[in-house]
């Protein structure tokens, strides 16, 4: 039993480790990638290509003076980034971060855990995650912040029906609410046996999926919460130091834990093609597996900010239009069809 | 240990559904509310009920108590815009809250010969056997519930159109 419980904190510290630094290193990915489609140079000062930036941002975080507003409501406007931070953080114990490692006689899985109701807990903290940007603005008790936290809050409610409803399509598919099982389901693809990610099967439920996902994440174009040519700052305007900082950290632990749903969903997880034909024993496929489940998080990582430098933002009645009038009407004849070519295959 | 659990969470969950009538500030209500949703929650998985807690959280702490939240920062109550009622509203308001608490514990007396009871399965709250019931024993009360949902969804949206001039 306490073998387990070693087993399991472990896993539990690499996730949360990895999860800081990945989101840690997209700050800088972003600044980057912004810099190579507008064609600069980007940041360059902080060691080689700049590599040690995001050490020197969060630095930067913690020494500068920390405002809290005389009219503010303290303990909630304190709560706010905690919380924040707290829910991006939760959804990750879900994914199956690889297959499983069999040493001596112990099988290990890589999934932290997996619940039968797997997909419907991300839901779960999806949803909650909002309390931390409507919180923190109403605390901040200035007009510009609730006007963003209202726009949050409604734009990320919109949005979460639309996702569940082409999730429900492809659990129609899969059978399983269960990450591993969906993951494990995808096993295979192109070589000696056939089978395909689900991606193939399901493009409309993964194109309505990633639209809301970018809606979720607040990414553009749809950072209406955030947008500075009405808002100001949005919800994080009277906040400074370190509470930014989990603001802008949250945003970037939220696009990781998207991305790696998405290709646990519809990529096949951390399934890669030919991998039953190499010959290898299984702890190496396990390995690879991993790493090219973190090559196609890193991949989706790099499209939310492709979008961000390219696409321009919505206005918000386009926003909410996008996602009542078109996105759910979409996701439902999505189920229909799915449901119908369920039964006839049948 | 699940023992443990329930005397914590019971704890937790009646402490913050008295905070919220307690609390002077409304957002303070509605965040003690949903702590005490959280609890409920964390009552159903202590019974196997994985499903019906993740969705009591999604839908009440996530979809409603946002909506909650929302109009209430809308409205920025605080004490100079409170309202103030008269002493019969308030009279009549005490009668009814002792009525319903009578018909509650008169409900509950009859509980205390009952043995607390082990769920009878440990996969009884799965998805699957929680469809199986619900499409096979219970069709009929489960179709006429989702033609309510509609209903109360037509009236929303009757209500929310603009007045045609």
């Amino acid at each position: 039993m306490s073998e387990f419980l070693i087993y399991k904190l472990i896993l539990v510290g690499s996730v949360f480790g990895i999860t800081l630094f990945v989101a840690a290193y997209s700050t800088y990915a972003e600044r980057k990638v912004a810099a190579f489609l507008q064609d600069r140079v980007g940041p360059d000062r902080a060691g080689p290509f700049g590599i040690f930036q995001p050490l020197a941002d969060g630095m930067k975080f913690i020494y500068k003076e920390e405002i809290i507003p005389v009219v503010s409501n303290k303990f909630l406007f304190v709560l706010g980034p905690c919380l924040a931070m707290l829910t991006a953080m939760m959804a990750g114990v879900l994914i199956p971060w690889g297959n499983t490692l069999i040493i001596g006689d112990q099988v290990y899985s890589l999934q932290i855990a997996d619940l039968n109701v797997g997909i419907l807990y991300v839901f779960g903290v999806v949803s909650i995650g909002v309390y931390g940007i409507m919180i923190g603005g109403w605390a901040s008790n200035n007009k510009f912040s609730l006007l963003g936290a209202i726009r949050a809050s409604a734009q990320m409610i919109s949005y979460e029906i639309a996702m569940g409803l082409s999730i429900i399509a492809l659990i129609i598919m899969t059978g399983t609410l269960s990450l591993g099982e969906i993951s494990a389901q995808q096993a295979g693809g192109v070589g000696g046996d056939w089978n395909m990610w689900n991606v193939v099967y399901q493009p409309l439920g993964f194109l309505i999926f990633i639209v809301c996902a970018f809606a979720e994440c607040n990414r553009t174009p749809f950072d209406l919460p955030e947008c500075e040519t009405e808002l100001v700052g949005g919800y994080h305007t009277e906040y400074s130091s370190m509470k930014l900082g989990f603001y802008l950290f949250a945003e970037y632990i939220n696009m990781f834990v998207s991305s790696a749903v998405i290709s646990t969903l519809y990529f096949g997880g951390y399934n890669f093609p030919f991998m039953n034909d190499l010959g290898l024993d299984h702890n190496t496929i396990s390995i690879i597996g991993t790493v090219v489940l973190f090559a196609k998080i890193s991949f989706f990582i790099f499209f939310f900010m492709w979008i961000r430098w390219t696409i321009p933002r919505f206005r918000y009645d386009q926003l909410m239009n996008l996602g009542w009038k078109i996105l759910i009407p979409l996701a439902v004849f999505n189920i229909f069809l799915t449901g119908l070519v369920m039964i006839l295959l049948k | 240990m699940t023992l443990n659990a329930f005397y914590f969470l019971s704890f937790l969950a009646i402490m913050s559904a008295i905070m919220v009538v307690l609390s002077k500030n409304p957002v303070y209500s509605v965040l003690y509310l949903i702590i005490t949703f959280f609890c409920i929650a964390g009552h159903y998985t202590l019974m196997n009920a994985q499903f019906l807690a993740i969705v009591h959280i999604i839908v009440y702490a996530g979809a409603i108590m946002v909506l909650f939240l929302y109009v209430i920062m809308l409205l920025n109550l605080n004490k100079e815009s409170e309202p103030h009622k008269s002493n019969i509203l308030k009279f009549a308001a005490t009668i009814c809250a002792g009525l319903i608490m009578l018909v509650l514990i008169g409900s509950l007396k009859g509980t205390e010969n009952m043995l607390a009871q082990q769920p009878a399965a440990a996969d009884i709250g799965l998805v699957k056997t929680l469809g199986k019931v619900m499409f096979t024993e219970f069709l009929l009360p489960f179709e006429i519930t989702s033609v309510l949902l509609l209903a109360a969804m037509v009236g929303a949206v009757m209500l929310g159109k603009p007045e045609s001039r």
